[in-house]
């Protein structure tokens, strides 16, 4: 079968109709079902598709990479003309070493923790049997753009950034010349500002060395800007394909629709609409599948979606669709505006909460950390604050200073209804105890495993609401109602639950006692997007019954956007900027939110500016002098910035801003995105 | 309501059964996973032969143990045309009738020390990794002084001033144990109290005692039940050893450390079977609970 447009004499990588099974307890459970498609030489090739869909998997097939127990059924994968699934031991090392390359998600994993990296790049050129391994170790960290090669290779992996880790990693992926990279999630654990540095950095080597690259991601975003085409994945099939930007703007899968349907796009926001959900689930792995395997999920289903496999449909030039109804796409319902869910009760303009010159400082061997420093804030009833900005510029820690975790420095105070709270939890009183809860990020983690839903919730409603009996038993079902969880779920241990259950129990546990404030640390990181959908719909119903307040951390900024009435960017534990989501949004912004918004990979494409942030976020032990940002600043004033601490003004009504540019320049600036990007490089 | 993506699945490999049953289904699985591992089955074997013994040991016995036979004293195996299997002492009691009931006293008491180490090791081990700081640091400099120190000398010299008696032998070995446990159970609990539950019990206002047992325990059950069974083995050892030295179980008992000292002197004559058969005893039971928890230690800590 052929679901390429036009045969290359040597495609990069051909799938053709592989099948893949897992063997669980002797019994094969079928993975991939049939995966079909071509990477010409040179082409950037993206499968996206929600976890469990089989693209890691399709990965590690193509490269014979299968855990022990997967099995390649049928079908065969074929690199530069080299059929893989027949290939000896030998053979395969020798393809490997020499024509296909690999990086993982995880750097830090991915390097030897003993080893120098000078040693670990060498080795990458030895096995070639090259010689010269250092020099050419050396040129190859330089091609990675890292600045003095020599004196990263003489440093350990741990004493590297993640982002760093990732480029020597590809460095050592390119050792080979490879014909073909794997990147699988190569970016997942990075900030957003280090992954589109990532993201730049393979773009241009693609063009120095012409190797084609299948990149799977789950980050839809991450597709758009770096592929040419993309295959959509659901449960083991290629479902969609095409160019990406056709993909991503016109879909023709229903499946493709749903899974950009979920994302909260540029300017979403919970007043104006509710985020779509796929409805249903991913069938589990070895299930029997339907005729079509999206029928249970789909919109469009019809009878002859049950009974005859769907076939592929051209849908355009180099398009295809694995679907009976390609032509009624547009019919899939847009979910419905209901006038009364705009109606937010909020705007009560009394803080519930404050933050007063709230600092902390920790100790690492004997060296002062400086993780928050004078952070004011006022958190108002029923409204949404979300805290935005880098890994390490003290988002969590003022979360955990707001809860008791731990206490804030001498001198500062944090305030609920007028009254000052103790530092740590045990010196609060209940009333403040149950005021304040979380929703953390991991629910493997938030919930003890040993423990049924059943007794999670109910000790909540007991320690924060005193309530116990039958009045818990009836709480739990109504707190299980507004949750979404049926009564089935609440003898079950979390461990039989889902990534997007666990949350809700986690969510459940939170508002037990009716809280004023829920704080949510990345509540949806964890999750996949047609999940994170309905959790973020769940928080803001919550949020509209219940009228508590949140503070809502996310790295994503769409997800931060679409929930949040206020945002506070956050570095290096001072507050840059602050105001109204869409004043913050919109702009003027702060350089250094400007640079965290242009670092967003969008699944819409055309990102409004391009400034790179340079480097990695300053040590907190060791704060840069006058304003902390100016080491990394775009927009950095020599004889100003380095000297004096911008202080935090009112720029607009509403609108605070740590900034030594006047707002009315940072409008004229900002809105000339080109000649920045020229001054930014 | 009328949001659809609610029923999401339980993630693949969760076990999908009838929910009151979960638990149950989760232990047979563990069962399942250990009868695969053939170490657990030669251990378990090993146990339950010597189990058997020590339940039906005068029923299994082909002698009276305690019976001297003045006729065949220090008679070598097969003696008697085969009466008397592993031969005589030298008061012509029968050494197979002796190993067979001399499992009984062991058998009962290692495990009853073992479980009061385990007990005591447990509660220490959940109090220094829970609260940290000082109290940590103070316990556990104690707990690495009594680690220095030989369990079997400081058991002989605490039973020689105490005066020895099945009581104290339990309560001797317990607390000399109970340190080492303390030292795997707070390494186990250092690593839970990280995890956000404990963190979200904090804040919802449980004390430190409910945290402990209530959240922490249940989650560190791996480990304990290992730590017992790799205890009760060494107090088996530690008890046959005291026993040898006259301080553990006491005379008339055919416990297996007492026929090894009651004969060890006249092995020098060639008698080698009295003090043979006994070691061997000691030594298989020792062995199988270190294999028994050798396997508990992979299928419980994956």
């Amino acid at each position: 079968m052929s679901a390429m447009p036009r045969e290359e004499q040597h495609a990069a990588l051909e799938v053709e109709g592989l099948d893949v099974s897992y063997i669980v307890r002797g019994v094969p459970r079928a993975v991939l079902r049939g995966v079909s498609f071509t990477v010409a030489p040179g082409e950037a090739y993206g499968l996206v598709g929600e976890s469990g869909c089989g693209k890691s998997t399709t990965a590690f097939a193509a490269l014979r990479y299968l855990p022990r127990n997967g099995r390649i059924t049928g079908g065969r994968a074929v690199i530069d003309g080299t059929d893989v699934t027949h290939l000896s031991a030998g053979q395969l090392q020798r393809l490997r070493a020499t024509r296909v390359s690999m990086v993982y998600q995880d750097p830090g994993a991915a390097l030897n923790p003993t080893l120098r990296i000078g040693t670990q790049v060498e080795e990458a050129f030895t096995v070639l049997g090259q010689s010269n391994a250092r020099d050419k170790a050396i040129a190859a960290l330089d091609r990675v753009r890292i600045a003095d090669p020599r004196r990263v290779m003489e440093r350990y992996p741990h004493q590297l950034s993640g982002g760093m880790q990732q480029r020597v990693v590809i460095a050592m992926a390119l050792a080979c010349d490879p014909q073909l990279l794997v990147l699988d999630e190569p970016t997942t654990g990075l900030d957003a500002t280090v992954e589109a540095e990532v993201l730049d950095l393979v773009q241009s080597l693609r063009v120095d060395t012409g190797a084609a690259i299948l990149l799977i991601a789950h980050n839809l975003g991450v597709i758009r800007r770096m592929c040419d085409r993309v295959g959509v994945m659901y449960a083991g099939k290629v479902v969609e394909e095409g160019p990406a930007v056709e993909v991503f703007d016109n879909p023709k899968h229903p499946y493709t629709v749903g899974l950009l349907r979920c994302l909260p796009r540029r300017g979403a926001r919970r007043e104006i609409r509710r985020l779509q959900t796929i409805p249903g689930f991913l069938p589990q792995i070895g299930e029997d599948l339907p005729a079509c395997v999206f029928v249970d999920r789909c919109q469009l289903a019809t009878e002859v979606c049950r009974t005859d496999p769907p076939p592929l449909v051209a849908v355009g030039d180099s398009r295809y669709s694995r679907c009976h109804h390609t032509d009624r796409i547009d019919e899939i319902p847009e979910p419905a505006v209901d006038p009364q869910e705009l109606q937010v009760t909020r705007q009560e303009k009394a803080p519930v909460l404050s933050l007063r010159n709230v600092s902390k400082t920790f100790k690492q061997s004997g060296q002062p950390v400086f993780a928050l420093a004078d952070v004011d804030l006022d958190l108002r009833a029923g409204e949404t604050l979300g805290l935005v900005g880098e890994s390490g510029s003290g988002k969590t820690t003022l979360a955990k200073t707001v809860l008791g975790i731990h206490a804030p420095d001498e001198g500062g105070a944090v305030v609920l209804d007028g009254t000052e709270l103790g530092g740590v939890v045990t010196q609060r009183s209940s009333e403040a105890k149950r005021a304040i809860q979380i929703v953390f990020q991991n629910p493997d983690s938030a919930l003890n495993r040993s423990h049924s839903v059943r007794y999670i919730i109910t000790r909540a409603l007991k320690k924060l609401a005193g309530i116990t009996g039958h009045e818990a038993e009836r709480r739990l079902d109504s707190l299980g109602e507004q949750v979404r969880l049926t009564p089935r779920h609440f003898d079950m241990k979390p461990a039989q639950l889902s990534g997007g259950l666990k949350q809700r129990v986690s969510i459940a546990r939170a508002f037990a006692g009716e809280p004023r404030i829920v704080v949510c640390d990345e509540p949806t990181s964890a999750l996949d997007v047609s999940v994170q959908a309905a959790i973020l719909n769940l928080l803001a119903d919550l949020q509209r019954d219940e009228g508590s307040s949140y503070i809502f951390i996310s790295h994503d900024l769409n997800v931060v956007r679409y929930l949040s009435d206020r945002i506070a960017v956050l570095y290096l534990g001072r507050v840059m900027e602050l105001g109204p989501a869409e004043t913050v949004f919109n702009g003027p912004h702060h350089p250094y939110t400007e640079a965290l918004l242009s670092a967003v990979p969008s699944v819409e494409g055309q990102p409004s500016t391009r400034i790179r942030l340079a480097g990695e976020i300053p040590s907190a032990s060791a704060p840069p002098a006058g304003c902390v940002f100016h080491t990394r600043c775009p927009r950095f004033m020599e004889g100003v910035c380095e000297v004096e601490v911008p202080p935090l003004v009112e720029v607009e009504p509403g609108h605070m801003m740590a900034c030594h540019i006047p707002i009315d320049e940072l409008r004229v600036l900002q809105a000339r995105p080109q000649e920045m990007d020229a001054g930014a490089t | 309501m009328g949001d659809p993506a609610l029923l999401e699945p339980p993630p693949p490999g969760a076990i999908q059964v009838d929910t009151t049953s979960a638990r149950s289904t989760a232990r047979r699985e563990t069962v399942r996973l250990l009868m695969r591992r053939p170490e657990f089955l030669i251990g378990m074997g090993i146990l339950l032969f010597w189990v058997t013994c020590a339940i039906f040991g005068e029923r299994l016995a082909p002698h009276d143990p305690q019976l001297p036979n003045p006729l065949f004293s220090h008679a070598p195996p097969g003696s008697d045309n085969w009466s008397y299997v592993l031969g005589t002492d030298r008061f012509g009691r029968d050494v197979l009738s002796r190993v067979i009931v001399g499992a009984r006293d062991v058998l009962i008491v290692a495990p009853i020390a073992a479980l009061l180490g385990v007990t005591l090791g447990t509660l220490l081990g959940l109090v220094m990794g829970y609260y940290r700081g000082l109290l940590d640091d103070v316990l556990s400099r104690v707990v690495e002084a009594f680690l220095s120190l030989p369990v079997t000398l400081v058991a002989l010299l605490t039973l020689v001033m105490l005066g020895s008696s099945t009581k104290t032998v339990v309560l001797v070995v317990g607390v000399l144990f109970a340190p080492i446990v303390a030292r795997t159970v707070r390494a186990a609990v250092l690593s839970e109290r990280e995890l956000d539950y404990v963190q979200a019990a904090k804040l919802r206002g449980e004390n430190g005692p409910m945290i402990m047992t209530r959240e922490i325990l249940p989650n560190i059950t791996g480990p304990i039940i290992v730590e017992l069974t790799v205890r009760v083995g060494y107090a088996i050892f530690t008890i046959s050893t005291l026993s040898f030295l006259g301080v553990g179980i006491q005379p008339p008992s055919p416990d297996w450390g007492l026929q090894i000292s009651e004969e060890y002197s006249m092995i020098i004559n060639g008698y080698w079977w009295t003090v043979f058969f006994p070691s061997i005893a000691i030594a298989s039971v020792v062995i199988a609970t270190n294999l028994v928890a050798d396997a508990l230690q992979s299928v419980l800590q994956r």
